[in-house]
């Protein structure tokens, strides 16, 4: 089966990395990017499952971002992270199709669950 | 770290003191109520002691008046008696002196045949004898039942009266005979030098008589002294004839005087007091002041009984009035404070969430770098089976997680304490809701014998509320009681719907209770008890929580005794 493919973008180079490596431990297919434009243009040039996005980036932000490939890819499944997850965000990202919400920091364990879950269309 | 936010949250939170008591203190509004009572009471009863005042006096005038009216009256009638009585016998005596000669009149039949005439008539009558005295002072000739013929008269006040006026009434004296009596005298002037003298005496009891038949009311003092304060009638006061009086001898007026004064024991005494003419008689009549004001002292009686009773009346009314005042006045401060504090209190938990929020958000990044680093050194780690000292560095790095998981409890905390909280309406059943609630403490009750005792009444209705919210706020409060209480301890929630519209969970613990300092700030963000065990965020959430709902929650507590929660939450959440 092949594996998982997952993009992870957050503003901060040292936690892309980190998670990077550990979802490639953990079997997925994992790349990083630190902004929300960087992100764009690699999913134009690659096919990614699953996008995982934080929400408060500078220039391109994670809602703007699920907003975009709402329209350009429905097929890739949005998981966003939040510093605090105000209610109008979650309102939102609901209706751009979100997946879910994870708080920073984030366990590794429940984003891996997540990741499985999501791909198996469960949700 | 932890200590320093405290401590700051604490300065920036804290409201200054002053600014959430009452502007009065309690014997601020005691000085108040009496400032009150005093003005009121001061406008309302002074015109009315004037108005009393000057009534009593209207009244006491016009009474007076009325009192020495009839007093005047009929002493002067009693003057004019008397006077007449006088006269008549002066005039008589006047004329027969004119009228017949000395011969005539020295001879003892014709003096007896003359008195026996004049005793005949009412109006000149009343003599007891009669005389004619030459100008020696010797009486030549008598008519009466006592042997005064050749008696001299020379060296007696009356006869150099009568020598001097012409016609004299004398006081009353005893005189030869030892008997009270009094003179009327004329002279008849012969010549030059010479004259004669026809004297009357009269019985002093005659003046009594006169008095008497004066029609002077009964029970009153009537009688008549001489021009030096000597009894001329009895008195009943007094005593008889002839006892010098007390009573000051009146100035000569022509009418009836009327006067007030203490007599020798100290009571007051309404004397009216008339000089008769031609004579040294002054007629006195004595009336004690009590009696003749006696209808005076009726009327003051319940004037000062009027004034009394609408004194108390007055100023029952001005104390109940100014205790309805100045409660009401309290009650509006203290509800204007309470109102002021809450406010205070909302400011409060709205600026420290903004900082929660910020510091929270902050702190997170660097955070999830640390845990993400931690946990790629823990993946590597575990994946190299040959790593050196595997063990230690895999116990460091889980250190390292579980001190991020820490403080990642702290973030969230302070990021719900923060979040807008997005309330979801349902019915709950709070029956229910506790009963899952207590099943998360369910293993913890046991290890600790707790034992736990939910009682929820008959009526209690299903209300519209936030189901999760509800659980985190009981969590809350029964997870307090779990820390309060020692093992074996008992915490009992009550559910009861005490009026329609509210219900009311009531959670009481035996713990160790909370002390009254802590007991006001229970409900502050960071204030916490259990020292570096909690966030101190537990209550003010819950206090958030509850006010969100629409609800009220409340704090009892007794040091050594126990606390008791009670949460009241509407039955439809309005909003």
């Amino acid at each position: 089966m092949e594996p998982t493919r997952v993009l992870f973008v957050d503003d901060e180079h040292d936690l892309v990395s980190a998670v990077v490596e550990r979802l490639e431990i953990r079997g997925f297919a994992a790349e990083g990017v630190t902004s929300g434009s960087e992100a764009l243009e690699r999913i134009e040039s690659g096919s990614f499952d699953v996008v995982v996005a934080d929400v408060k980036m500078p220039g391109l932000d994670g809602l703007q971002l699920a907003r975009i490939l709402g329209q350009r890819h429905p097929k890739i499944r949005i998981i966003l992270l939040s510093g605090h997850g105000s209610s109008e965000d979650v309102e939102e990202g609901r209706r751009l199709g979100v997946v879910d919400y994870l708080q920073k920091p984030i366990d590794i364990e429940t984003l891996v669950e997540l990741l499985s879950r999501t791909t198996k269309g469960g949700l | 770290m932890n200590d320093s936010v405290n401590d700051l949250v604490r300065r920036v939170s804290e409201p200054p003191d002053d600014e959430v008591r009452p502007h009065l203190s309690g014997s601020g509004y005691r000085h108040l109520r009496r400032s009150v009572v005093l003005a009121t009471a001061t406008v309302a009863l002074v015109p009315l002691y004037i108005m009393t005042g000057v009534n009593l006096y209207q009244y006491r005038k016009v009474m007076r008046n009325e009192m020495i009216q009839p007093i005047s009256r009929l002493t002067l009638n009693a003057k004019k008696s008397l006077e007449y009585f006088l006269e008549a016998r002066r005039s008589a005596l006047n004329f027969i002196v004119e009228d017949r000669t000395f011969s005539e009149l020295c001879n003892r039949d014709e003096l007896k045949r003359i008195m026996t005439n004049m005793n005949r008539s009412h109006s000149v009558g009343a003599l007891v004898d009669l005389g004619l005295i030459n100008s020696s002072g010797e009486q030549l000739c008598y008519a009466g039942p006592f042997e005064l013929e050749g008696k001299n008269y020379s060296d007696q006040d009356w006869f150099f009266e009568v020598e001097r006026h012409g016609t004299y009434t004398s006081d009353v004296f005893l005189g030869f005979r030892n008997l009270p009596h009094l003179v009327i005298a004329t002279r008849r002037q012969v010549g030059e030098r010479d004259f004669y003298i026809l004297r009357a005496t009269i019985d002093a009891e005659m003046l009594s008589e006169q008095l008497r038949t004066a029609g002077l009311l009964p029970g009153d003092d009537v009688f008549l002294i001489n021009h030096r304060g000597i009894l001329q009638s009895p008195s009943r006061r007094y005593g008889e004839v002839l006892t010098p009086i007390s009573l000051p001898v009146p100035h000569y007026s022509p009418g009836v005087e009327v006067f007030e004064l203490a007599d020798e024991q100290g009571e007051d005494v309404v004397v009216a007091a008339a000089f008769i003419e031609d004579s040294p008689y002054v007629l006195i009549y004595l009336k004690k002041a009590r009696d003749a004001m006696a209808h005076w002292s009726t009327l003051r009686n319940e004037l000062l009984g009027f004034l009394a009773v609408s004194t108390a009346l007055i100023l029952g009314v001005i104390l109940w009035g100014a205790r309805q005042f100045v409660n009401n006045m309290r009650e509006a401060a203290r509800r204007r404070a309470a109102l002021l504090h809450e406010v205070e209190y909302s400011n409060k938990l709205a600026s420290i969430g903004r900082l929660a929020a910020g510091v929270a958000h902050e702190i997170n990044n660097p955070l999830a770098i640390i845990n993400e680093k931690a946990g790629l050194l823990e993946d590597l780690i575990t994946l190299d089976k040959n790593f050196p000292n595997r063990d230690k560095f895999l116990g460091i790095v889980h250190s390292v997680l579980e001190s991020v998981k820490r403080c990642r409890t702290i973030t969230h905390r302070l990021l719900g304490f923060a979040k807008h909280m997005d309330l979801q309406n349902e019915t709950i059943h709070l029956p229910s809701l506790l009963e899952e609630v207590l099943g998360f403490l369910g293993k913890e009750a046991e290890y600790r014998d707790l034992h736990i005792d939910l009682e929820a009444a008959d009526d209690l209705p299903t209300i519209e509320s936030d189901r999760g919210q509800l659980q985190q706020v009981f969590l809350n409060i029964i997870n307090n009681a779990f820390a309060a209480v020692d093992d074996g301890g008992h915490i009992d929630i009550a559910l009861a719907s005490p009026q329609s519209g509210l219900v009311t969970v009531t959670i009481e613990d035996d713990g160790v209770g909370i002390s009254k300092d802590h007991l006001e700030r229970i409900f502050e963000p960071f204030f916490s008890t259990k020292k570096g065990a909690g966030t101190g965020l537990g209550l003010s959430i819950t206090y958030g929580i509850v006010k969100k709902l629409g609800g009220e929650i409340h704090v009892k507590s007794e040091v050594g005794l126990g606390s008791q929660f009670t949460v009241i939450l509407p039955v439809q959440r309005k909003g």
